[in-house]
């Protein structure tokens, strides 16, 4: 009786640095020891994959970097293999950004994959920069894109690179792709897809894919790549392995690991309400 | 050597914050400053060379064609700042925020109605008998889960009524949902804590390959 008293005790007040420390433990051993698991595609993922191999070589894709650093672990990676699968088709590429701490993380991942693919700045990808006003820029870039965006993220006037020069609205860009940390995702979908009937795939947050499942069910966006087992999805898709790979099975051990977390206590939970009932009943009598 | 330097201080300060999970202490209140810090030197960075510099100052200084209208927003700009003055002017920003909740409204409507409700009204209407017995089951859980979570939040229903036992359906379409939301932000937090681990890991200590 003794034991089992000890035992629930222990069990309904496990110190959280304890937790903290599994945590790190399981999410620590498989980046060590470099094990990579495997995933099942998801229909949503394939979707945004066909969209993109569904391009032709000289078709243009405007990817919008909306998040920063703090969500870079799971954005990078799928804003990576996009890259790696645009480029490899020969697609064109024009960067954007509405959140301003995201440009130097979008130009530091655009800058490397156009180099791994020998791709020439202007030719074959434009990096425009950030500008603020969101849904007013999104709205006058359906009439011509100079009218926010002059200048690239250098200064370098629009008109001079061969890119840029017949690329004026949403009618010469083939695909808008929105990597999303925030409110934006919508912004695209709301002011851009739905008045401009512009194609759309929205790669997003593990926090925000709920929220943007229904775009994809009712056929306002092609493509929903969700955290960083969309990642991952999307680099097994176009078979280069990545970040997002090697961060799954460390998420599948923490999965786990919060799984039988949450079963301990919820077995806590319930052993203490009927000890609880048992001594309310011992009371009465 | 630059970017050794970048690593060494990226690495130390993200020790540091992570030294909350042991409790609040010194150390982890500096690089919470210091990050509030750069933020904020950052974004007046970005504001005064996008914002102001490309989209004010050189359209004027060049002289481009209907420049000049760039001085109303240049106005409503500067009077926003008559908040700091004494109560007498500091009214005058008023006009700055009734300008800018006048057209955000106007942009809320009409995205809302346009890009939102009508859309997902229109996806919602969808026929309970196809050709495919998994598209039945599809639709009809999405027509049910639409219909009871609705009569949820009709909330002057009688408590015995036919209503309520179609809300108590939708309450578990809501937990459902909440149970998925929650599952993928656990997802989102684990894959910034692989992030950082990585980085640490990775860039910092070079003992597994940098991602």
């Amino acid at each position: 009786m003794e034991n089992k008293k000890d035992f629930l005790d222990w069990i309904t007040s496990i110190d959280r640095k304890f937790i903290f420390a599994i945590i790190a433990i399981v999410v620590l051993i498989p980046i060590l020891l470099g094990i990579q698991e495997e995933v099942q595609i998801s229909p949503s993922v394939n979707s945004a994959y066909r969209t993109i191999e569904n391009l032709d070589s000289n078709d243009v894709v405007l990817i919008s970097i909306d998040y920063d650093p703090a969500s870079m672990p799971e954005l990078q990676p799928m804003l990576k293999a996009m890259l790696r699968h645009a480029f490899r088709k020969d697609v064109k590429v024009i960067m954007m950004c509405f959140w301003p701490l995201g440009l130097p993380i979008g130009t530091q991942g655009l800058e490397q994959v156009a180099a791994e693919y020998s791709k020439a700045y202007g030719k074959d990808y434009v990096n425009i920069g950030y500008r603020p006003g969101d849904r007013a820029v999104m709205v006058e870039m359906g009439r011509e894109i100079r009218h926010f965006f002059r200048t690239d993220v250098s200064d370098v006037p629009l008109d001079s690179f061969p890119l840029m020069k017949d690329i004026h609205n949403y009618n010469d860009i083939s695909l808008v792709v929105g990597l999303e940390a925030g409110i934006y995702g919508d912004y695209w979908v709301q002011y851009v897809g739905s008045r401009y009937n512009q194609r759309i795939i929205l790669g997003v947050t593990g926090v925000m894919a709920t929220q943007t499942y229904p775009y994809l069910q009712s056929g306002q966006i092609e493509g929903l790549i969700g955290g960083l087992k969309g990642a991952a999805e999307y680099e097994t898709l176009i078979g280069t392995p990545g970040f997002g790979l090697t961060g799954m099975a460390a998420q599948s051990w923490a999965h786990v690991a919060i799984v039988v977390f949450i079963i301990i206590g919820n077995i806590g939970y319930f052993l203490t309400r009927r000890r609880e009932k048992r001594f309310r009943v011992e009371g009465r009598r | 050597m630059l970017e050794t330097i970048s690593v060494w201080i990226a690495g130390g300060l993200t020790l540091c914050i992570f030294s909350f999970l042991y409790g609040d202490n010194p150390i982890y209140k500096f690089a919470e400053h210091l990050y509030v810090g750069f933020s904020a030197a950052y974004w007046l960075i970005y504001v005064w060379h996008f914002t102001i510099k490309q989209m004010v100052i050189n359209p004027i200084v060049a002289g481009e064609s209907g420049a000049w209208l760039l001085i109303i927003p240049l106005f409503f700009g500067v009077i926003m700042l008559s908040r700091w003055l004494p109560e007498r002017y500091s009214w005058i920003s008023r006009w700055s925020i009734a300008f800018t909740v006048g057209i955000g409204a106007g942009m809320v409507i009409i995205g809302q109605v346009q890009g939102y409700i009508l859309p997902q009204l229109k996806a919602t209407l969808l026929p309970l008998a196809t050709g495919s017995w998994k598209t039945n089951i599809d639709n009809f859980f999405i027509v049910i889960g639409t219909v009871t979570t609705l009569t949820y939040f009709y909330f002057s229903r009688r408590e015995k009524s036919t209503m309520s036992k179609f809300s108590r359906i939708g309450t578990a379409f809501i937990m459902i949902a909440f149970g998925a939301a929650f599952g993928y932000t656990v997802m989102a937090r684990i894959s910034l804590l692989i992030g950082r681990m990585s980085f640490l890991f990775g860039n910092w200590f070079r003992i597994v390959k940098p991602l």
